[in-house]
Formats: structure tokens, sequence, C-alpha cells
């Protein structure tokens, strides 16, 4: 196939993109644009309590739908991005938030690399100081 | 008949396999030299039996042979051919089969290319890689079998493929990936293959090498291919999820760009032997832990394939004997591989202990952050991990890894005087610094993580480049007589390195600067999104062939000046009734344009989605240079020659012959 | 030399804890989320009634041990477990219903030929009502103490089985009516 022909067929198909109808776009009037990205990072943080771990911005079913109006009201209202989030998590748990809380059973998850980080790093400076050690024998 | 066949060729190929993964190394243990040549010819038939096994499959879709019940499941008479031989790999069996016949193909390979490697270490090599064969053809031949007909009944027509895979972008996006997975058995088999001989030879390295590099870089572009194939065809802009099924292919990639960085001083140095080997083995294995995640059911995803517990047991199982064994070759036999040599704290050596830690760090936190919700359910907790804690890591990580980059590719090996490293970063900073503060604040506000972001990018580049410069004026030649003299393997360093810069750079921008605005717009209004002034022309429809469309044209101009149009459409299909949104993409190397029709609302209006996403495109950009500078590399010259034996001089440094 | 220190089984203890933890995760059923509001009093509110002109609003939750049914004409489980429902409903259990995003007249016709298992139904049109309860589909059903307060929320079908093993021992615990006999 002749370059340009392939150049204007990748072109194409960058120039449409397919993607289901399900995810809708919504249309809530806000008074600034502040406030639809506030829209737009809230509802990718929140989780859609019965999709296939899709924030309530990607998925389209019904609950998803609710609960973006909902964000929509309470930020129309003035409430926080705490207070939205923690409207949802006291109504559905942690798990709606895609940020885990930090508690005894959550630590795991930042001590666990944490830790590898800190054991990693003890382990190296030992190895060096012994390869240096070597190195210096290997220099008599 | 095409299905009958095919089905035999797997058992043609799991008996190939099976004696490749005996026989031969049997000739190796008790000497007998024609055993061990078998293992060639072996891996070839089994190849062989694969490819035939490929075609029929391929063959069936083709005819559209709908008794055949993987066929029936993924293909309809309506698909366009393209497709429908895509389609091979568009569900769970065929797909696996893919990863058998590819890794028969790297299996028959490595038997063509290591003419001088001692034939009883080739024989291990190929014997490992048999081995793993016979666990993904036994998987396939008795759970997940292409080839299973459905008669007597079978369906007049098929299920179709699921119209979000009728895409180019699962032409590819999976061979690629599946090449990076099934390339990592490579070194993993020679570093079993070194365990089992009880030693390494000093070229060992320098062996696995190539195979590594290319399994890598074609893992990088798969990775890449999957974040652009979601951009535009799933994701609403998004390029990266931190789904699960996404930070399966991240895994093996992290630890894997451990690997060849670790590799790199095995082959100059004869040392981290023993760490290499453990870190081939850790890539593999998160290869199949991948495999095991996204097929399993375990986790949820909206990109998994449909899961079967019975499977994922399976899959399980073989993890374990695999990653488990050669776990358990490497505890026992580990002692064995010391290396010998030192080098100072102030040398390449130890900054690539630096890069090895921070990659294996991020390994680690992606993994715990991917199966969190497994040890959830034992320790009673529900809670959702995604780009909030990821990127906790991931940032710093990355930013600390880019900062050790630069003193490590400077430094020289075994021992680097502090004060001239010192110096000739401290003269690339300044650069650096005003160019990044410049460049950062170029679109508009940047937080101060984006503008160091920038700032190490930038100092990357200066760096490299200034090296280069210098090495090549080294030779006293002239500068272009130095350049020519400066390998390969160099440049692909050098280019792999500015990939991420520019990778880096591409995030940042993106992320912070990125603009999405939902409007309610009729025709003859306008919108105001990132500097560009799109009006809604017009609206129009027409009939497709299988579908009807409503199209609006939008015009966009930018001071003044038009600079495209884009038609986002809204098609209904008629068949199903399904309404699919195909939205308009403008794409620029400095930012995408993106505009998509949501709901129509009262009167004439739509729900209008405007996206400017500045400098997307740079992160697959600069994806693709980092997979360039590896495919770079491996040919460099040093492979071709000196592939045989190796010898490790008294400073620890390995002479090839 | 060949001898190692004992770090190099490190890695395969670890991977060993991986596998069984990875073990641990196969054929687990979807996640049945627990309601995040056990123990929490029912919020307020302020809905018409299907069934008459009344107003209902949090006390009617209160009194007595009841349950609270989410349902729907447009769910196809909830017409699944409605005749359990009656069931439940013939041997004293007091049952609310919850009709959750649906239409009044449908609702009403749904009722007059299944029969109708509630004392009291309350409308829930645009969801909203459910969201402050922590209903995410149709049917769940919630059992609320005598104080309002809501003890444990069942999502999906209830029959005889789910009765037995969650709500039967709470209600017998509180020396209440067990409901229908296994």
């Amino acid at each position: 196939m002749k370059p340009d022909v392939m150049i204007r067929i990748a072109l194409l198909s960058l120039a449409l993109a397919a993607v289901p109808a399900g995810a809708a776009i919504d249309i809530y009037q806000f008074d600034s644009n502040a406030q639809q990205d506030r829209f737009h990072r809230l509802t990718e943080e929140l989780r859609c309590p019965k999709c296939q771990n899709q924030s309530i911005a990607d998925s389209d079913a019904e609950i998803s739908q609710d609960m973006r109006e909902r964000v929509a009201r309470m930020i129309r209202e003035g409430h926080s991005d705490e207070e939205i989030v923690g409207f949802f998590v006291a109504r559905y748990g942690d798990f709606v938030s895609y940020r885990p809380p930090l508690n005894a059973k959550t630590a795991i998850l930042w001590v666990g690399p944490l830790s590898l980080l800190l054991l990693g790093g003890v382990g190296i400076v030992l190895l060096v100081r012994r390869a240096s050690r070597e190195a210096e024998e290997d220099d008599q | 008949m095409a299905a009958e066949l095919g089905h035999l060729s797997l058992w043609v190929a799991l008996a190939a396999a099976l004696v490749l993964a005996i026989f031969p190394l049997i000739g190796v243990y008790r000497r007998v030299e024609p055993w061990q040549r078998y293992a060639r010819p072996l891996a070839w038939l089994q190849w062989l039996a694969l490819t035939v096994a490929m075609v029929c499959l391929g063959y069936s879709f083709y005819i559209n042979d709908f008794s055949v019940t993987y066929v029936a499941n993924h293909s309809n008479s309506n698909l366009p051919l393209g497709y429908r031989l895509s389609a091979i790999w568009g569900g769970h069996e065929g797909s696996l089969l893919l990863w058998g016949w590819m890794l028969g193909g790297w299996t028959a390979l490595v038997g063509l290319f290591s003419r001088k490697v001692p034939l009883p270490m080739v024989v291990r090599v190929l014997s490992v890689m048999g081995m793993i064969a016979v666990g993904f053809l036994a998987f396939m031949l008795f759970t997940s079998n292409p080839f299973d007909r459905s008669l007597p009944w079978f369906p007049i027509d098929g299920a179709d493929l699921n119209p979000l895979l009728q895409d180019p972008g699962l032409i590819i996006h999976p061979p690629m990936l599946y090449m990076g997975y099934v390339g990592f058995s490579v070194a993993f088999a020679f570093a079993v293959a070194g365990l089992l001989a009880g030693n390494l030879d000093p070229a060992w390295a320098r062996w696995a090498r190539p195979w590594t590099t290319v399994a890598w870089s074609f893992l990088t572009v798969g990775i890449a291919l999957g974040s652009w194939w979601a951009y535009y065809e799933l994701g609403w802009g998004g390029w990266w999820f931190w789904d699960p099924v996404e930070n399966a292919s991240l895994l093996p990639w992290l630890a894997g760009t451990a690997l060849i960085h670790s590799l790199a001083v095995s082959e100059k140095r004869n040392l981290f032997r023993a760490w290499t080997v453990l870190l081939a083995i850790v890539t593999f294995s998160m290869s199949l832990l991948g495999t095991f995640l996204v097929r399993s059911g375990v986790l949820t995803s909206v990109h998994a394939f449909a899961n079967d517990p019975s499977r994922g047991a399976f899959i399980l199982g073989f993890l374990v004997v695999v990653a488990g064994g050669a776990l358990t070759l490497f505890a026992l036999r580990a002692g064995r591989l010391k290396g010998q040599g030192g080098f100072k704290p102030v040398s390449r050596e130890a900054f690539l202990l630096g890069n090895n830690l921070m990659l294996l760090t991020a390994t680690f936190a992606v993994l715990m952050g991917t199966l969190y919700p497994l040890l959830g359910e034992v320790l009673d907790v529900k809670v959702s991990i995604r780009a909030d804690y990821f990127n906790g890591f991931f940032v710093p990580l990355t930013l600390v890894l880019m900062a050790i980059l630069v003193p490590g590719m400077i430094s020289n090996w075994k021992r680097q005087d502090g004060r001239p490293l010192l110096r000739r970063m401290l003269m690339l900073a300044p650069a650096a610094l005003i160019a990044g503060f410049f460049g950062a604040r170029l679109p508009g506000d940047t937080p101060w993580v984006g503008t160091l972001a920038i700032m190490l990018a930038l100092f990357l580049v200066f760096a490299h480049l200034d090296d280069t410069v210098r090495r090549s004026l080294a030779y006293n030649r002239g500068f272009w007589s130095g350049l020519g003299k400066l390998g390969r393997g160099y440049y692909g360093m050098v280019l792999a390195h500015c990939g991420v810069a520019v990778l880096v750079a591409g995030v940042t921008v993106v992320s912070f600067h990125e603009v999405e605005r939902d409007v309610r717009m009729a025709p003859g209004d306008v919108a105001e999104v990132g500097g560009y002034r799109f009006e809604f022309d017009t609206l129009s429809e027409y009939a497709g062939p299988n579908f009807d469309s409503r199209k609006g044209h939008f015009l966009v101009s930018r001071d003044g000046r038009p600079v495209t149009e884009m038609n986002p459409e809204k098609r209904t299909f008629r068949a199903s009734g399904q309404v699919m949104t195909e939205a308009a993409i403008d794409p620029g190397l400095m930012r995408d344009l993106y505009v998509a029709l949501g709901e129509p609302l009262d009167g004439n209006a739509w729900a209008v989605r405007i996206y400017h996403k500045p400098m997307i495109r740079w992160i697959w950009l600069g994806a693709l240079i980092m997979a360039l500078g590896g495919a770079l590399a491996l040919t460099d010259a040093r492979y071709r020659k000196k592939l045989g034996r190796g010898k490790a001089d008294a400073d620890g440094e390995v002479v090839y012959e | 030399m060949s001898k190692a220190s004992p770090w190099v089984f490190l890695p395969l203890v670890a991977f060993v804890a991986l596998a069984v933890l990875l073990a641990s995760g196969l054929g687990r059923n979807p996640e049945e989320l627990p309601s995040a509001l056990a123990g929490k009093p029912v919020p307020e509110f302020s809905r018409p009634s299907l069934l008459n002109d009344r107003t209902l609003t949090e006390e009617l939750l209160t009194g007595r041990w009841q349950l609270l049914n989410v349902w729907g004409t447009w769910c196809p489980t909830c017409y699944i477990e409605h005749p359990y429902l009656l069931e439940l409903a013939r041997a004293g259990i007091p049952i609310i219903g919850l009709d959750y995003k649906d239409e009044d007249a449908k609702a009403r016709d749904y009722l007059a030929e299944y029969g109708n298992p509630f004392r009291e139904v309350i409308v829930d049109a645009d969801g909203q009502l459910g969201l402050d309860l922590g209903v995410y589909g149709a049917p769940e059903t919630f059992l609320i103490s005598p104080r309002g307060e809501i003890v444990l929320r069942h999502v999906g079908e209830l029959n005889q089985r789910v009765w037995d093993e969650k709500f039967a021992p709470v209600l017998q615990q509180a020396g209440e009516n067990p409901g229908v006999a296994p």
C-alpha cells in the first residue's frame, strides 16, 4: 500500500472515535468552569456501587446517574469536596470512594511499598559498602 | 475438517513440547550429545504444529464455520474479513492459542540464534521453554480448546465480535502485548538454565540481554497501543485508568525495565548475577500473574475476559509450578552464582542499584494496589483503589528515577570521580531549570510537581546530548567521525532515555492543562474551549450501511483563523437498535481536540462535550521512542560478533571470546 | 563461594504468600456491599404514599420491627421475590415498600394484580431517597428496629434461605416473631 494512502487511513481512523452511547454526557448548569471541573474530578473519584470497577463518570448505570445528579446539586449548593465524598461514603461505605482511607486495615497499602523502599535502601547501602571494600582490595 | 486438524496439531505441539522438555535435557545430564541435538528440531516441530493450528482457526473464521463454538461466539457473517481473522484473539481460547504460537516461535528463534552458545546451555534454555509450552498447551487442550464444536446443533450465524473490539486496535494491541509477555520467558529460561547448570558462564548476560530487550520493546509498544486505543475508543479522553487489567500489563514492564538495567551490569561486570537471575524469574512470573488476573475472575474490571474460576485455578496452579519451582531452585542454587568485583559508592553500578530499587518499589506498589481487594476480603474491608493511590507512589518514584538517571548515565563503571560528575551536572542544571520553568508556565499555571517534572525531563535530554557530544569528541577524530563510532547500543540508550523524557513531558502537560467542557449547544451556538472557538454549524442526517446517523458539523477556529472542521456523529444501528457515539478527534503534535455529541436536548439543542488536550500525543510518541531505542540497542555489533563464552578478568570485567 | 545468605528464601516465601492470597480470591461471588448505615437511624424524608393521600416520613419506620423492601415494576427479580413477601406479610411481618424509580400508575396496577404485601408504600420516583439509604439497585430489603435504626440490609432476592440465614436470627434474638417457619 502506498505510504500516503496508509497515512490517510491512519489519520481517518484517528478522526473518528467510537464510544458506546451508554456513557452519556450530562449537562448540568454550573455557575463557573471551576465548578464544572470539580464535577468532573469528583465523578471520577466516586465509584459506581454496582458496576465492574467504574467511576460514576464512566458508567451509565442508573445509580451512577442518580449519584451524578446529587453531586451536581451539592456542588451548586456550595458543599465542599470533602462533604460531597463524605456524603456518599456515609451511605455506601468506603468502597464508593476511589481514595482508600488510612486505617489499621488499609495501612499495609502504604506501609508495604514504603518498607520495601526503606529496606531496599538499607540493603543497597550495605551492598555498596562491601563492594567498595572489594574494589579497594582489587586496586591493591 | 479444519477444526479437527487444528485440534490434532495442538496435540502434536504438546507432544513435541513434552519431548523437548525431557529428552534433550536428559542428554545434557547423561552427556549424550546426539540427544541434545534434538532440541532445536523439536522446537521447530512444535512451532510448526502451532502454526498449523493458528491457520486452521483462521480458516474456520474465514469460512464462517459456526459449528466451532469459539467462532460462533466471536464472529458473524457480516463481520469484515480483517476483523474475522483478528477475532482469532478476540476471546479467551483463541488468545491462548496466540500465546502458545508466539511461545513456540520464540523457542524456535532462540534455537536459531544461539549457534555460539554452548549446546548444553541451549538445551537447558529450550527445555525450560518447552516446559512452559507444555503448561499452556495442556491448559488449552483440557480447559480452553478453541476448536470445540457445538455439534449436532450450531447457530446459523455468529454472535458477532464485541463492537468495541471491531477496531484496528484489536488487530495489533494484543499481539504486541503477547510478544512482550511471551518474550520475557526467554530471559526466564536463561535464568533457570543457569540455575540448573549450577554455574553461570560470564557471557550469560550477553546471551540473554538482546532477547530481553526485544521483549521489552514489544511490551512497551503493546502498552502504549492499549492506552491509545482506550483513549479514542473507550475512555472519553482518558489514557490510563489504573484498571486491574492495565496494571497487569504494567507489572512485567516495570520489572522488565529493572531487568534490562541489571543485565547491563551483569553483561559488563560479572556482578549482580544472582540478582539478575531473580529479576528474570520475577518478570516472567509477572507475565503469568497478569494472565491469571485477567482470566480468573478474581478482580473486577470492564476489560477482563469472561471469568471462570476453574480456569483460574489451572493458571494459578501453573503459576505456582513455574514461579514456585524457579524460586525454589533459586533459593537452593543462588549461592553458586556469586560474581566478583567491586565498585565504589559513586559509580554506574551504584546508580543502577538505585534504578532497580525505584522500579521495584513501583512494581510492588502497583501489585499491592491491584491485589488489595483480595486482601480486603480476608480482612473484611471493602475499599476501592485507583489513580489516587497509584499516582501517589508512581509520581515521586518516577521523578527520583529520572533524577538518578542522569548521574547514572554519566558515571563510569566501577568508580566515578565525584567532582567531574558534579561539575557536569551543575553545568547542565541551569539550562534545564530555566527552560523548564518557562516551559511549564507556557500553558498556564502548573503545580510545582509538574514544573519539576518538566525540568527533570529537560535535564535528562540536555545531559544525553551533552554526553553524546563529549563522547564523540573524545575520539579525537572530529565530531562526525566520532559520532559514527559510538555504537548502536549507546544510541539505543540515548533514544530510550529521551523517550522517557518525552513521555513524562506529555503526561505532565496533559494532566495539568487539559480542559473538558460539557455545553448545551444548538446549531448556531459557539463555545470557547482551550483557546479554540467551536461553532456548531449544522446538524445533518444520513443513512449508513447498517446504521442511521445524525452528524454534527462544527467549525473550529483560533484567533479568527479557521483551523479545522469536526463532525461527531450519533449512530443508531438498525439491527440491534444500539446507539454508538462517534466522537470527532482532531489530532495534533501539540494538542488534540475532541468533540462528542451527547443526548439531544429540548429544542434542537444537544449536549456536547469538548476537550482540549495539550501534548497528549507525546505520551505515545515517547513510548514509541523508548521502544525504538530498545530495538536499536539490540542490533549493536557486539551481539552479532562476540557471542561465544566469556571470562571474567581479575577486575571483574567480562571478556568475551 | 557456595554458601548463600538465608535471604535467598525470601522471594519464595513471598511468592507462596501471594499464591495463597490469589487462591483465596477464586470463586468468590461478586461483592455484595454491606450497608454502610448499619446501626444508624433511617434518614429523614417526606414522601407521598402510593396507596393513599398521606405524606409519609421516617416516623413510619419506628415503633416496631419492620422490613423496608426496595422494589420496582421494572425489576424482574422483584417479581420473583414477590410471592415470598406475601408469605411474610401473611405470617405477620410488617413490610413497608419503597417504590424505587418507578411510575405510580404502573406500581398500583402491579400490586392490584399480584397482591400487596406492603402495609404502606413510599414513592421514590427520582431515587434520591434510595441514595440516602445507600441503595444501588433492586430488590433490596432492610431490617429496621423499633427505634428506627437500620440493622441490616440484604441485596438481591429475599427468600426462605436468606430469611433463615440473615433475618430470623436477629429477630429471634430480639424476642420477636421470627416470621415464616422453615
